[in-house]
């Protein structure tokens, strides 16, 4: 029932999206196609300008990657992260998380291959995985489309959020799942 | 603080890399990163243009100054300097309704849209302002009703009950976004991370 609803939600929430819009223009008489090419100009531009920031971070965090030093971290951070109760299972997870979309899934996809998809490891993965993004990509594309090199207290509160999620997911997941 | 962190993952990659000896996965991982962030660039010039164009007409047609004053009252309290009837405004609250929804296709587009009416309101080009940097944050901490990536990952594993996991989920993510939020307002206030001293040359971000 749930997973009907929401497979009608995701398939429809677009093109209402891109038939309301211009519907709503049409009728307070704004030319659509006049209107929507001269805002459309602009994509190219936003596309090249965020290239240098992604591949900074992206290169940064191959390498990373490609070193072994998430595991290692893992290592080292292992009995810190023990001690907010989380599972030794998911630690290499939790540092992917910011760094890698795609590294993290690949992380939780394991973990629910290995433990099973009703077990509490892949529940809890998944849980910590759905409830954050990628704070690095976030940070390169988004700060990227508009040039700011100097991200302030950005960087600080995305991985605090980061986290707390984590924490939280640890919390919550014993409570709902355990 | 990128500075920092930059030089610090790179560092950490060439001596790990080289403690493990991994150095040549680590050079094709760099080249290879570098190639796959160019497409993912590319890849966001064509959701990005529709986006922006479907937005135009949003804009021309006033619905945005009617989104934006539907939700003035908490977008005040979170970006007091926004004005309230700033295109920005419609556009932050599209890409939230965007991510709530899950369609990560359409909240990137819109979150850039954000930030570009956002960057209109910078007084100090190329550093972030407070609303960037708690736009930003909301965004880092995935504010997602539907977390459909997931449910689909479990239920092609064979899970009985996949979508277990909406519930944990909302309640995890409503804690990190207040979390993160609370943290971006405490910290713009800090002079540390004013943004007078990121733009003089003596700052640490």
């Amino acid at each position: 029932m749930i997973q009907q609803w929401i497979h009608t939600v995701s398939v429809w929430a677009i093109p209402l999206f891109l038939l309301g819009i211009p519907l709503y223009g049409a009728a307070r008489k704004v030319k659509v196609y006049e209107s929507f090419v001269e805002g459309a100009k602009q994509g190219f531009q936003v596309g090249v300008r965020i290239i240098p920031y992604l591949v900074a971070i992206l290169v940064a965090v191959g390498m990373l990657r490609a070193a072994g030093a998430i595991e290692s971290l893992a290592r080292w951070l292992e009995p810190l992260l023990a001690l907010i109760g989380a599972p030794a299972e998911i630690v290499p997870f939790a540092i992917m998380r910011p760094l890698s979309g795609s590294g993290s899934m690949g992380l939780v996809a394991e973990l629910v291959k290995t433990y099973g998809a009703d077990s509490f490891i892949a529940r809890l993965a998944a849980t910590a995985y759905a409830s954050t993004e990628t704070t690095f990509y976030v940070l390169a594309v988004y700060f990227g489309a508009v040039g700011i090199k100097k991200a302030r207290h950005a960087v600080l509160a995305g991985l605090f959020a980061d986290a707390v999620s984590l924490i939280a997911a640890v919390i919550v997941c014993r409570m709902v799942f355990a | 603080m990128l500075n920092y962190i930059w030089l610090a993952l790179v560092i950490l990659a060439v001596v790990v890399g080289g403690i493990n000896g991994k150095i040549e996965a680590v050079t094709k991982a760099a080249i290879d990163s570098a190639g796959n962030a160019v497409t993912i660039a590319i890849g966001l010039i064509g959701v990005m243009t529709l986006w922006l164009g479907i937005m135009k007409i949003a804009e021309d047609s006033g619905l945005m100054n009617i989104l934006a004053r539907a939700i003035a009252p908490v977008m005040r309290f979170l970006f007091p300097e926004v004005p309230r009837d700033h295109p920005a405004m419609g556009s932050m609250m599209m890409n939230i309704a965007a991510n709530m929804l899950g369609l990560s296709n359409a909240a990137t587009p819109l979150g850039l849209k954000a930030m570009e009416d956002l960057e209109k309101l910078n007084p100090r080009p190329g550093v972030a302002t407070n609303a960037m940097c708690l736009f930003l944050t909301i965004n880092t901490a995935n504010v997602q009703l539907i977390p459909a990536s997931m449910i689909g990952l479990l239920a092609s594993a064979g899970s009985r009950n996949p979508t277990a996991i909406i519930g944990t989920t909302i309640a995890v993510t409503a804690m990190a976004l207040t979390a993160g939020v609370a943290m971006a307002k405490l910290c713009e206030h800090l002079p540390i991370f004013s943004a007078e001293r990121a733009a003089s040359k003596g700052e640490p971000s």
